[in-house]
């Protein structure tokens, strides 16, 4: 089976290692007024996309072209998925046009999993469900490294919705991986206690202040109510108990910083004062997608 | 007259505690004797040496998907898959379209077995109308028509009020009331085991409480309308322990559980693969353990395989949304020879029992022995043969078993029903 992307779990700290060191050597292309290179010239990625996204897919895209490669964009709503057509023979009709990978985005967990099994063709995995979403997390080390000399030792606060998020699990096994400390925080209905086992260096805590202190980083994750079904937490109770805020940021260390996967929403996981502050890489990890993805695509199918 | 002599095997009758080499002899249709040297010229042989020679196996928990999906399994291939896996007789719950809710889908059930299937078939009626959990379906005529159990398995009837009045209801008629014990709000959505598995994987999850609570209730009702109850599909630790418990209390409660919650646990799932997808779903080893325990203990009743075709179409899908079974009937010989057997567990005698004995206690159906003058339902099988199951050479309909490719040491060998040879391994 030719080798896709479909989770940070199965790689191993040197693959990791090298597309990070990678994408930090195409991080100065995106200063360049000439921006494309020829590395993929002649090549072609197919975009699939099955839930909506505007950064990933176009991040995405943009890191194909960047490397000359051809990249085609579908989202699913215009395809012949709402004809009823199942997964695998929407994926087998776009194989058989030869594309050189397909980078999928699906709102089914194990959605890329299960077709990787019955596809010759790669696969990268652009979020899955509730389980992983490997280039997030690979951009989020990326941003971390632009301010930090190692993830090891550092002291990492993921906050919200942990339960339904693809970020946080791909984070997770990243940032494990690499010897640093996770703490994980959230309400007990939308933090389930086995995932403090997952990787090595999790623990969990229900208190937001408890998980910011001495933090060298702090994840804010976004509220996903279209994955809940049911009420996991009082709405309205949200902001109060764990959203963050200015004061917050004084528990964490002095250079700590703040990340978010994005798309926002202000005054619900954070306060519109901490997402324009200082500490906000928020922007800076959207940079650092085109990179990495450029990073990934060029191992999948350079 | 038609003969049957099946000779030279080591017959085990646990109804009669029979376990002695000796001859079968079937006149008839009907077990006639058991004995060393029977003579019988004429008769057709079936040589049984170093075989093991059983009542007919009864698997009392199969969907057939006739009528209305007839795509997955009809009356006529899922009685040969079960023929195959040395069952005789086989109870088909009452899931299909139309919901087996009156005496007219019952008998229409019945007729086509008799025509078209090579095993006994015992349909099992539905508990409510439509198994929609609201009106009581029509028990009585039912059970004229010839249901042997009241069921809305798959579609748990959820309020407990509705519960108590079917299990007054059945008791009247001596019916069983058998439940698939899960708590549609707590499992909703749910697409395994909620545990560090669907965790790690990003799956939503069907908490053990989902049936434990259900099984408390159930068992609680029973004792309070003195209905026969019976937990289908018995799959975590808290409801074994709930069943023992109400046996110790002498409550007629009774359960059975399939091979694959004792053979294979949420970590040994192969991620996203629907062949693992099931209701119950794949508990902890934990659980798996208790099953076992419970086998042992006698907690456990019968072996059941719930058998529930599913075309490759619908199983080829994204985890979540396949639907739920897989198939059973050709492994589970082999599945309990490996896990309770060969394992030391328990012996050939309670093996056999809780094919025969155990379900026939539940059910009523005359059979499960070989006792002069019971059905002649034989089961022959092999304790040591070695054989592959090639899931594409099933006899079902379907090929959703996680079990393909897998090598088992012994396993049926050949299957008799009412005296006529309906199976035999090649």
């Amino acid at each position: 089976m030719p080798a896709g992307m479909l989770g940070i779990e199965e790689l191993d700290r040197a693959e990791i290692e090298t597309i990070l060191e990678r994408a930090k050597q195409f991080q100065p292309v995106q200063e360049q007024s000439q921006k494309r290179l020829d590395t993929l010239r002649g090549k072609m990625i197919v975009n699939l996309f099955f839930e909506a996204s505007t950064r990933t897919r176009t991040s995405f895209e943009i890191a194909a072209k960047r490397l000359g490669a051809d990249a085609i964009s579908i989202a699913a709503s215009g395809s012949s998925v709402s004809k009823g057509e199942s997964l695998v023979d929407t994926l087998n009709t776009l194989a058989a046009m030869r594309p050189n990978a397909i980078v999928m985005r699906h709102s089914a967990s194990g959605a890329p999993h299960f077709l990787a099994r019955h596809l010759a063709m790669p696969i990268i995995n652009a979020g899955d469900g509730t389980h992983e979403h490997p280039t997030q997390a690979l951009l989020d080390a990326r941003t971390i490294l632009d301010r930090r000399p190692t993830l090891e030792g550092l002291r990492v606060a993921i906050i919200g919705d942990i339960a339904h998020s693809r970020v946080a699990r791909s984070n997770v096994y990243l940032l494990s991986k690499f010897g640093a400390q996770i703490v994980l925080c959230g309400p007990a209905s939308l933090l389930p206690p086995e995932l403090a086992r997952i990787a090595p260096g999790v623990t969990l805590t229900h208190d937001i202040c408890e998980a910011i202190l001495n933090a060298d980083v702090i994840m804010m994750l976004r509220v996903q109510l279209e994955r809940q079904h049911e009420a996991a937490f009082p709405a309205a109770e949200y902001f109060q108990f764990y959203g963050l805020r200015l004061e917050h940021l004084a528990l964490a260390k002095p250079d700590a910083i703040v990340m978010h996967p994005g798309p926002i929403n202000r005054g619900r996981e954070l306060s519109s004062e901490v997402a324009d502050s200082q500490r906000s890489v928020i922007l800076n990890q959207v940079e650092n997608g085109v990179a990495v993805r450029m990073a990934v695509l060029e191992r999948v199918i350079g | 007259m038609s003969q049957l002599l099946i000779r030279n095997g080591r017959v085990i009758d646990p109804a009669s505690a029979t376990d002695k080499p000796a001859d079968v002899l079937i006149q008839d249709g009907v077990i006639n004797a058991v004995g060393a040297g029977i003579r019988a010229p004429g008769a057709e042989i079936l040589d049984a040496t170093g075989l093991i020679v059983a009542p007919g196996f009864i698997d009392m928990h199969v969907h057939l998907r006739e009528p209305g999906f007839e795509h997955a399994e009809t009356i006529e291939t899922g009685a040969r898959a079960a023929a195959a896996g040395g069952f005789t007789s086989i109870c088909c719950m009452p899931n299909t379209l139309p919901v087996n809710d009156s005496a007219t889908v019952t008998s229409y059930i019945v007729e086509r077995a008799r025509k078209l299937a090579v095993t006994n078939v015992f349909p099992i009626g539905a508990i409510t109308r439509n198994s929609a959990g609201e009106e009581l379906a029509a028990v009585g005529s039912m059970k004229a028509a010839g249901v042997v159990a009241i069921s809305d398995d798959g579609r748990p009837v959820m309020n407990a009020r509705v519960m108590r009045r079917a299990m007054e209801f059945a008791r009247s008629f001596d019916l069983p009331v058998i439940d698939h014990c899960e708590d549609l709000n707590l499992s909703a959505g749910g697409d395994m085991h909620e545990g560090y598995e669907s965790v790690r994987l990003g799956l939503r999850g069907i908490p053990a409480g989902s049936e434990d609570v259900m099984v408390a209730r159930d068992i609680l009702l029973a004792q309070a309308t003195g209905a026969r109850f019976h937990v289908a599909h018995i799959s975590t630790r808290n409801a074994v322990a709930m069943v023992t418990y109400a046996k110790q209390k002498g409550l007629p409660v009774t359960c059975e559980a399939t091979p694959h919650h004792f053979a294979l646990t949420d970590s040994q799932m192969r991620p996203y693969d629907s062949n693992f997808k099931m209701k119950p779903p794949l508990r902890t080893a934990c659980d798996a353990g208790a099953v076992l325990d419970g086998i042992v203990s006698g907690a456990i009743d019968a072996i059941a395989t719930d058998h529930a075709p599913h075309p490759g179409s619908e199983k080829m899908q994204e985890f979540e949304k396949c639907p739920f079974g897989i198939l059973g009937l050709e492994t589970a010989l082999g599945l309990a020879l490996e896990y309770l057997v060969h394992s030391g567990r328990i012996n050939l005698a309670r093996l056999v029992a809780i094919f025969t004995m155990g379900p026939e206690r539940v059910l009523h159906l005359g059979r499960g022995t070989l006792a002069a003058g019971a059905p002649g339902d034989v089961t022959v099988f092999s304790t040591d043969l070695e054989w592959t199951y090639d899931v594409n050479q099933s006899f079902s309909k379907s090929r959703n078993s996680p079990f393909d490719g897998r090598t088992f040491r012994g396993g049926p060998v050949a299957t008799v029903v009412n005296g006529k040879v309906v199976w035999q391994r090649e």
